[in-house]
């Protein structure tokens, strides 16, 4: 029996059903316009149509971030693929496994400046991992499916397939490859035995050791493996903004965040520690500031990473180890407890006593007696309220670094924010994803006011779909991390940071069909937040909090400047 | 340093592109970049001659190999090799010049592959050296035109990179 020949639009259907996803964000337009119709057709997944492409794709990163899977966006040629730019960006920044579907025109009309054309393949390629054309109809299944596979595996990262019109209209016999393997891709997993040994005595014999965790940990899966590291040795672990939640925030082991914002013992025992164990991160930056001030303590590093290309890339490492972070970390304590060795109970005493004068410097305390709202405060309680068990989306800026230093994560894959590219804007559409992904989860979207209007458009998907997202606006006015630098470094010349006729927050939500509530006053937040998710639990209710307008996020290295050059409240 | 990084990647569309791009992206050097595909159809070889120091060429390859495309990285200067260029050089040669510019050509084994009434279109190849070498012995009044590939390196002896 001859098989029936499918088109392009079907096989992309056939091949979505077939990788087993569940949900897709889109826009739709001339170039996609045969695959939607068999969307239409289709009851295998969802499709959320959202207000504007960048969405989709903020979207479906979140969607992956939160559930580990392949995060699926489609967007049309031209405009749909440039406003998708930003969105992609976004996910490789952040290592986050995406497959983005892009319309394109016509195969006989690319390179003639058709209508909506853009050289999608050109202008992604530095923002993907890797990018396909699909000329031709017989090679479509084929190339959704190393899609996928590039997308998952290795360091991940967002994957584009531009499929021109008509080849979504030829036909072909279909048939979606189980498995495929590529001889130029073959992502190392396995680490290296015997690093993997010497990684293990070097930990036991550092006398200040430090575990330093990044996006790698959530991302690989590592967290319960890197936590029963921690915990066997009794070590100190600090965590990226990207990792947060890969080692339970409210343990006494953890020392909070590092970096530009991070805690004083966090950055201190990264500055002074003599044996450092970084997993899945990148010394990037924000984390260590200037790399010459880093290397002037001695220490050793063991670097365990899934990309050859992270290792000594900012920092020379004495033990690089390239694989799966789980199952690196999972060899290392199968190390660890095999031996006699134990870690020097005296020297780590004498580094823990350490440790906790710089703990007891309480840089994260601030000012509980105000009259005015204090951000940190509204986190606080949304941590208390919530129980630390909301998914927190966020969008850049003062009340991002607000939400990693305030909201206590214990759990991976809970905290969502675009910590490489810094996208404005991310934070509602991220909320929509996870909130996609699940609809009975408490989802926070803590964001300000400058970026919430980047993507505000999306109250009206929420309506549609009736997420019962949490709006956590933290409203001081400015666009305070902006504000914030030029008050420490611009001699306080605020220049076109603050935001002039914002609009009635609570009128705008009510426009789109939600709640909006504005809380002025400090005793207010509280009783605000327990009607958002108990009264109002099926139902997005954006919450405008005014805000300090002058509080700054503490402690804060320069940028430039060393791990131990912090500027304190 | 300088250094010869040579891979074999796929014969595909926008291959060279990525490798292109990856170069500018990142602020690595290209002195020169040959390509053509290998008795392989689907396969391309790529010659890439970069200077850095041994941090940026460790990441240079690093970065190579994660190119999707990419099949195989090798710094040929890590071990021996050979390494060659090929130049086309218009000269001008009226009168005694001729007979001049056939014994240069001649000394470095070049050889003249087309004679107009004032020309002569030499080919030399060699190591990059040599070439400038070549190119510094002439009078440079009498140089019309140069045209070079950049160097395509091999290993020597059982150095083989294939896959």
């Amino acid at each position: 029996m001859a098989d029936k020949e499918l088109t392009g639009a079907e096989i992309v259907v056939s091949c979505l059903r077939d990788e087993g996803v569940k949900h897709i964000f889109g826009y739709p337009g001339g170039a996609v316009l045969n695959i939607y119709d068999e969307i239409y057709k289709q009851n295998d997944f969802k499709h959320i149509l959202v207000r504007h492409e960048q969405a989709a794709v903020h979207a479906a990163d979140a969607y992956a971030r939160a559930t580990g899977e392949v995060g699926v966006a489609i967007v049309t040629s031209g405009p749909g693929a440039t406003n998708a730019v930003t969105g992609i960006a976004t996910a490789y920044m952040d290592s986050i496994p995406m497959v983005v579907i892009t319309g394109q025109v016509p195969t006989a009309a690319i390179g003639q400046d058709a209508f909506q054309e853009v050289d999608t393949v050109g202008i992604t390629r530095p923002c993907v991992k890797h990018n396909f054309l699909v000329k031709d109809v017989r090679e479509l299944a084929l190339t959704i499916k190393k899609a996928f596979y590039i997308a998952a595996t290795g360091r991940p990262g967002p994957v584009v397939v531009d499929i021109p019109k008509d080849v979504t209209q030829h036909a072909c016999h279909y048939d979606y490859p189980a498995s495929v393997s590529m001889r130029s891709y073959n992502p190392t997993n396995k680490g290296h035995a015997g690093q993997i040994k010497k990684a293990a005595q070097m930990l036991l014999e550092a006398k200040r050791p430090m575990i330093y965790t990044g996006g790698g940990v959530v991302l690989g899966n590592a967290a319960s493996q890197v936590t029963e590291l921690v915990r066997l040795l009794g070590y100190p672990a600090t965590s990226t903004l990207m990792g947060l939640g890969g080692y339970p925030a409210p343990d006494p082991l953890f020392l909070g965040m590092l970096g530009m914002h991070g805690t004083i013992e966090a950055n201190m025992a990264m500055q002074h520690c003599d044996v450092l164990l970084a997993v899945g991160a990148r010394f990037d930056d924000r984390v260590i500031g200037n790399p010459k001030h880093f290397a002037k303590e001695a220490r050793r590093i063991i670097h365990i990473d899934v990309d050859p290309s992270s290792i000594s890339k900012r920092v020379r490492v004495d033990v690089p180890i390239v694989g799966d972070v789980a199952q690196v970390v999972e060899e290392i304590i199968k190390q660890v407890k095999s031996g006699k060795e134990r870690p020097d109970a005296s020297a780590l005493k004498a580094w823990w006593a350490q440790i906790e004068l710089w703990r007891a410097q309480d840089c994260l305390k601030y000012d509980r007696a105000a009259p005015v709202i204090k951000p940190q405060f509204v986190i606080e309680k949304l941590y208390e309220v919530t129980g630390g068990d909301a998914y927190v989306t966020s969008d850049v800026g003062q009340h991002q670094m607000w939400a990693a230093q305030y909201y206590q994560f214990a759990k991976p894959r809970r905290w969502i924010n675009s910590g490489g590219l810094g996208t404005m804007g991310f934070g509602l559409p991220a909320a929509m994803g996870v909130q996609m992904a699940y609809p009975d989860a408490m989802v926070a979207c803590v964001t300000g006011e400058g970026s919430i209007q980047m993507n505000i458009q999306e109250l009206s998907t929420c309506k549609e779909w009736n997420l019962p997202l949490k709006i956590i606006l933290l409203n001081n006015g400015y666009l305070g991390m902006v504000r914030q630098w030029q008050e420490f470094f611009y001699e306080e010349r605020y220049a076109e940071s603050y935001m002039n006729s914002l609009p009635d927050f609570v009128k705008l939500a009510e426009a789109y069909g939600h709640v909006g509530i504005t809380i002025e006053k400090p005793e207010d937040v509280e009783p605000a937040l327990r009607d958002a998710f108990g009264k109002h639990k099926d139902k997005l209710v954006f919450l405008n909090f005014l805000t300090d307008p002058r509080e700054n996020v503490f402690p804060m290295i320069p940028a430039g400047k060393g791990l131990s050059e912090m500027i304190l409240v | 340093m300088r250094h010869i990084i040579s891979l074999l990647m796929e014969n595909e569309s926008g291959a060279l592109s990525r490798v292109a791009g990856l170069f500018s992206a990142r602020g690595y050097n290209i002195e020169s970049l040959t390509v053509a595909p290998t008795e392989d159809a689907t396969l391309s070889r790529m010659t890439i001659v970069t200077r850095g120091s041994d941090d940026v060429i460790e990441q240079i390859t690093k970065q190579l190999n994660k190119l999707i495309d990419i099949v195989k990285v090798q710094d040929l200067t890590d071990g021996s090799h050979i390494e060659r260029e090929l130049m086309l050089v218009k000269v001008r040669a009226v009168g005694d010049q001729r007979e001049e510019m056939k014994r240069m050509a001649d000394i470095f084994r070049g050889r003249i592959l087309d004679v107009s009434d004032k020309t002569y279109t030499i080919e030399v190849t060699g190591p990059g050296s040599k070439l400038d070498a070549f190119l510094d012995a002439l009078d440079p009044a009498v140089i019309l035109e140069t045209v070079r590939t950049g160097a395509s390196g091999i290993g020597r002896g059982d150095r083989i990179m294939k896959i």
